[in-house]
């Protein structure tokens, strides 16, 4: 427990970890405001940030799990299926409020996560193929259903959430991510938070030192799963009904989360730099889209520059623990 | 494991294989055992049905679903056990066929195998060189590989290219017997990394690396050259996967690894052959079982036309129920010794 504590002592050497991502998301930020004057109009600014916020809102999640020790790999498929489901769900029922619809789904995303957890924890199944299964299954499922083409269309009332915005100007999407982060953070910050970054260092020494370490990680999961459900209700009203609703942003969010130096394996980074690591991404996406990058190349840029960030980060986190050492025996 | 002296008495020894079996505690033996148990049962289903999965055709369609999806795994189980990981594979068989397909449209056989050889070697190369040099985690550098390879295909290719000779393309479709030619390809590409990581002492360092890192490096291994050399170990077996789609379809695709799902799919038959996704255990033997269970599965699904999403999440279950069953990691097994 003794290493595991040490790791917590302290925002700041948290953020140590995580120092690079911001930096890069200055850079990427300057660099916008560079390319596009407009960009920081109220408007447009708050337009991205809206872009962003299901990829943050995932980002979030998966650092639940990453940080206890484990990988979601479901939360791409919990959006395709939540948007999808939803779409089936106002095809037979036109007039469900869309209260309940939204409820619906966030349950649905917590009963994902639950059983990913507990496949995991109780049945001791890697997360990896847990969650991997859970992908198979989703979306298998979801095209089942649908026989391959999801149709149907979604109310005004319920796509609100995603484009409308709060007295006019404010995007609901940035009040919610604003809401995820600030949960996420006082989540971190609270004993729930100690004992799951405890875990992901080392399970034994949590479970030693008291920590129930399977339901600390399946309810690490059941985040995961209800901030991926909150995700497709966005994605939902700021996209429409798609097939490809939620495609590969199982792997944004992953790489989004260790941008944000979160270390894969677990026990290492917070939850703000990992969201830190989304609105970097999404800027990058930007950012690529504004330089006229063409569509096709844009993915081989966007690999480049993800492995020479997390590259940069790497470097710098092993020159920050070599140095504060002395510090810290002294 | 691998410590046990084989002059070491026969009766404990003899007791010690006994008791695991038993328990199917050795993932190899118990995957074997789940790919006997999922054919038998998937006799019977298609049985039932009218059908017969054991036939000559249906022998031949197992082992030629098993090829493709079975050199793949086995360059992956390579990575993995040094406690790597290569999310680039599909994308790389992608630009393979292509490549091979285009080289051979204009020039030799011989010329397109280097070229797609050469080219995976390098794509290897470079994937262990950042996790290793750059300090990368492995799941990121493959997966920014991926990417890089992703927008290469997208902006070169929009749809099949190149043609594939008929000599070639005998490499996909000859059989001897029930037995595709190809299987030879998979037998000899799987006993070479067999021996490669059972027999030589780059094989020991892969076990050595992927088991404890730092351990190995204090005790003298060059883990850095050994993980770089794991990588291009298995972008070559992806090499060899590309050349035999590339012979099956006749032409290049830019989908012919990205639509089956390589990459994930492969991961889920090294960890179906009792192989840690954290490295250090495991083996090449266990893998083949794995494809086996996948192949056999997927066989069973097109007797029965299952429908082909349906099919999916019959295959999500089955992954995580057999992981959950043999494939799970040996806890507490010390400790019940006594029964």
């Amino acid at each position: 427990m003794s290493t595991a504590t040490a790791v917590l002592t302290g925002a700041g050497r948290r953020l140590g970890t995580g120092a690079p991502v911001y930096a890069l998301l200055v850079v990427l930020l300057a660099a916008l405001a560079i390319t596009e004057p407009g960009f920081y109009e109220p408007d447009s600014f708050l337009a991205f940030i809206k872009r962003a916020a299901p990829l943050v809102i995932l980002a979030a999640g998966q650092y639940l799990v990453i940080v206890s020790g484990g990988f979601d790999l479901s939360v791409g498929a919990v959006v395709t299926a939540g948007v999808v489901a939803a779409a089936e769900f106002y095809g037979s029922f036109p007039d469900a409020p869309w209260v309940l619809v939204t409820a619906g789904l966030l349950a649905a995303g917590a009963v994902v996560g639950l059983v990913n957890g507990l496949i995991t924890t109780r049945l001791r199944v890697p997360s990896f193929i847990t969650t991997l299964g859970m992908m198979l299954i989703l979306e298998g499922a979801v095209f089942y259903w649908t026989g391959g083409s999801p149709q149907g269309t979604l109310p005004e009332a319920f796509r609100a959430f995603g484009r409308g915005t709060a007295g006019g100007w404010l995007p609901w999407a940035v009040l919610a991510c604003l809401a995820v982060g600030a949960a996420a953070w006082w989540l971190m910050r609270s004993d729930f938070g100690r004992t799951l970054i405890a875990t992901g260092d080392s399970e034994r020494a949590a479970a030693l030192a008291g920590v129930r370490v399977p339901r600390v990680r399946t309810l690490a999961f059941l985040g995961s799963g209800v901030a991926a459900a909150l995700a497709a209700v966005l994605v939902a009203g700021f996209s429409g009904v798609s097939a490809q609703a939620g495609r590969g942003l199982e792997f944004e969010a992953i790489t989004a989360v260790v941008l944000g130096g979160v270390i894969l394996g677990g026990g290492r980074g917070s939850v703000v730099a990992a969201m830190a690591g989304a609105f970097s991404l999404q800027a990058l996406f930007t950012l690529l889209n504004l330089q006229g990058v063409s569509g096709a190349l844009e993915s081989t840029v966007q690999g480049f520059i993800v492995i020479a960030a997390v590259g940069l980060g790497a470097a710098d986190y092993g020159r920050l623990r070599r140095r504060r050492t002395p510090e810290e025996s002294a | 494991m691998t410590a046990i002296r084989t002059e070491a008495a026969p009766k404990p020894a003899r007791r010690f294989t006994r008791r695991r079996r038993l328990r199917f505690n050795d993932p190899v033996v118990g995957v074997w055992l789940a790919a006997a148990a999922v054919t038998l049962l998937g006799w019977i289903v298609v049985a039932i049905d009218g059908g017969n999965l054991l036939s000559r055709t249906g022998v031949t369609g197992i082992l030629q679903n098993s090829v493709a999806l079975g050199l793949v795994a086995v360059g992956q189980s390579a990575v993995i056990l040094t406690g790597s990981l290569d999310l680039s594979v599909a994308y790389l068989i992608s630009i393979g066929t292509l490549v091979a397909a285009e080289t051979m449209q204009d020039g030799s056989v011989f010329t397109a195998v280097l070229a797609v050889l050469g080219l995976s070697a390098a794509v290897g190369l470079a994937n262990g060189l950042i996790v290793t040099g750059l300090k990368v985690n492995a799941f990121i550098a493959t997966l920014g590989m991926a990417f890089i390879l992703r927008g290469w295909i997208e902006d070169n290719y929009t749809g099949p290219a190149g043609k594939v000779p008929d000599s070639f393309q005998r490499l996909g479709y000859d059989r001897i017997g029930p037995v595709p030619v190809s299987v030879f390809l998979l037998a000899g590409v799987a006993v070479a990394l067999w021996l490669i990581t059972k027999r030589t002492r780059l094989g020991h360092h892969m076990y050595a690396t992927g088991g404890d890192e730092h351990a190995a490096r204090l005790s003298g291994v060059r883990t850095k050259r050994t993980v770089v050399a794991a990588h291009v170990l298995c972008s070559l077996c992806v090499g060899a996967a590309a050349l035999f789609l590339a012979a099956r379809l006749g032409a290049g695709a830019p989908w012919a690894g990205t639509e089956a799902r390589y990459d994930l799919e492969s991961i889920a038959a090294v960890v179906l052959g009792g192989t840690a996704l954290a490295g250090g255990r495991g083996g090449v033997a266990g893998t083949l079982g794995g494809v086996l269970v996948l192949s056999v599965l997927d066989s069973v699904f097109n007797q029965l036309s299952v429908d082909p999403f349906f099919k999916n999440v019959v295959r999500g279950v089955v992954i995580i129920a057999a992981v959950a069953i043999y494939a799970r990691p040996r806890r507490t097994t010390p400790r019940r010794q006594p029964a």
